[in-house]
Parts: structure tokens; C-alpha cells; sequence
């Protein structure tokens, strides 16, 4: 038998989570939308090479093909996720220009996107255009990375 | 979890236990931080490479000859030596400043800038030079634009082995 009863002063803590799991959706919502799963145009082996007047196009390109070169020696180039060497590039543009052709567009109206990596050579890059122009290829856009000018170095 | 336990009023209250919910919202949530990738702005230059196009007869007097950019590299690929069509010149700044002038009082779109570069120079140094001739940011961030029509010579020498 019990005399004496202790009453243990028990407090039940029970904070507000509602502005938690509010902040916690919208951050998930923020990564899932800026979440960018198609990286095998933007490979991370390249480092374009900078420009100040470099910005993004205002029209999306007309067929778009992106060709990245690589500094490798010999050089290669990434091709829809595939890494090919520079001789091999020809059968991989004509598979492309047929690929058109079945569209119904023509390779000439088709804009080769070149991310050439900083430390590639010139001559590379213009081997590679070459290549592109022996197929019927003759709209070349060079791509570059932003650069940010600072007041100071205006003109 | 209390499910159906009674508050002072006598109503039930159902409590939702919240701790599986929120540990899956971390989870997702760490989950998309570690796979955020953060691209920079990329741009566009660009270039103008027809293919040679088969014309009969006479050519026709060409109006403007394009502005040679030579690029000399070093055996390493680093820039040497810039020359515009023959004057050597000290930095890209400079190139600019006399793209800037042959601009001055005509129409830039007649105009025309062919690069003539050695086959081992660095890509970096044609993107340099193609920043300096196609225009350049005023003090307002705005962008003018000078010669828009660029194209290139064949590539002087072959690959260093």
C-alpha cells in the first residue's frame, strides 16, 4: 500500500512543426526543380573558356548537335555521351545528318554547338569543323562560359 | 502515437506521429543538395563557315576585305605574338581598340574578321580574340557590338607530337 504519492511534474513538449515541414517542402521543391539531370551535353571534362560577351542564346538553335572536344592527346570528342576519337567523329555526322534527313531538315540548316575545352588546339577545333563541313554542315556556334566584367574594367 | 485518446473537453484527438514524414523530407532533401550541379551561364559566338560555294565567271570585286587577325603560338600553345593585318599588337585590349576605330563611322555588317592562328595555339586565345573583335561591355553592362562576322583561315603547321 502506497502512503505516499509522488507526483512527478511531467511537461510534454510539443513544438509547432508546421513552419519546419513548410520550409523543408519548399526546399525540396527549389532542388527538384533547379535539378538538372541531363549532363551529358555539359560534360565536366571540358573547361570552356571564358568571355564577357558570352551569353545565352535568345531562340533555342535549329536542330542542335553538341559537339564537345576534349584536350586529350589525341583529342576526342563527346558526342551524346559517347567519347569517340577524332577520325571516328565522320560516322557518328553521318548517322546525325541521316537522322535529319528522315526529319525532313537538312544538314545545312542544322547548328553544330563546338564546347571545345580551353586547351585544345586550334587546329582541332578546326579539324573538327571540317569534318562537320565535308558532311553539309555550315552553321557553327562556338560556346564559351560567362564571365562577369567588373565596373572597373568597362570601357 | 495516441490515437483516440481523450482531451479535457471529452472529444478524441488523433495525434499523427510527424517523425516518419519529416525523416523521408531530409532524406529527400540531402539527397537533392548532394546532386545539385551548378552550371555557369554558357554563350554562343557565332561563326561563319559557308562551304565554298562553286561560282562561274569572274568573281566579283570583293567590297570589303576581311580584317587578318594573325595569332602566332609558342611551342607550348601560349599566345606569342598578335598582329592585325601586319601591325603587331601588344594585348587584346589593343586589338580592340583598333577594331573599335575601323568600326568608327561605318557599317559594321559589311565588315568581316578572319582568323589566321597557328594549329597549336590554345583555344582559349582564339575565344580571346573573337570576345575582342565582336564587341565589348559598356559602363551600363551593356553589350556593343562591333564585328559580328567571324570566320577562320585554315590553320598554319600541324599537331606537335
Amino acid at each position: 500500500m502506497k502512503l505516499f504519492r509522488h507526483h512527478v511534474a511531467s511537461e510534454t513538449c510539443n513544438p509547432d512543426m508546421t513552419p519546419m515541414i513548410d520550409v523543408t517542402f519548399q526546399l525540396i521543391i527549389f532542388f527538384m526543380l533547379t535539378l538538372n539531370f541531363v549532363t551529358e551535353d555539359q560534360s565536366e571534362r571540358i573547361k570552356l573558356p571564358e568571355s564577357e560577351l558570352a551569353k545565352p542564346p535568345e531562340a533555342p538553335w535549329e536542330s542542335p548537335i553538341i559537339l564537345q572536344l576534349t584536350d586529350a592527346k589525341p583529342p576526342t570528342v563527346i558526342v551524346g555521351g559517347d567519347e569517340v576519337g577524332l577520325g571516328l567523329i565522320k560516322g557518328i555526322l553521318q548517322r546525325e545528318k541521316q537522322r535529319l534527313q528522315e526529319l525532313g531538315r537538312s544538314a545545312a540548316k542544322a547548328t553544330v554547338i563546338i564546347r571545345a575545352d580551353r586547351q585544345a588546339h586550334t587546329g582541332t577545333v578546326q579539324k573538327l569543323i571540317k569534318e562537320c563541313q565535308d558532311l553539309g554542315f555550315e552553321r557553327f556556334v562556338l560556346r564559351a562560359r560567362e564571365k562577369y566584367t567588373p565596373v572597373s574594367q568597362r570601357t | 502515437m495516441r490515437l483516440g485518446a481523450r482531451d479535457t473537453t471529452g472529444f478524441r484527438r488523433f495525434e499523427l506521429n510527424m517523425t516518419p514524414m519529416i525523416d523521408v523530407c531530409f532524406q529527400l532533401l540531402i539527397f537533392f543538395m548532394l546532386t545539385l550541379k551548378v552550371f555557369a551561364t554558357e554563350g554562343d559566338f557565332d561563326i561563319k563557315m559557308p562551304l565554298a560555294a562553286i561560282s562561274e565567271g569572274t568573281p566579283k570585286e570583293i567590297e570589303n576585305p576581311p580584317i587578318i587577325v594573325r595569332m602566332k603560338a609558342d611551342s607550348r600553345g601560349r599566345l606569342a605574338e598578335i598582329l592585325l593585318t601586319e601591325k603587331p599588337l601588344k594585348s587584346f585590349q589593343e586589338l580592340r581598340e583598333e577594331i573599335k576605330q575601323l568600326c568608327t563611322g561605318r557599317d559594321t555588317t559589311t565588315l568581316e574578321v578572319e582568323l589566321d592562328c597557328d594549329y597549336v595555339l590554345r583555344y582559349e586565345y582564339v575565344m580571346e580574340a573573337i570576345t575582342h573583335v565582336s564587341g565589348y561591355v559598356d559602363q551600363n553592362g551593356n553589350i556593343v557590338k562591333l564585328i559580328e562576322k567571324i570566320k577562320f583561315k585554315p590553320a598554319r603547321g600541324g599537331p606537335v607530337e
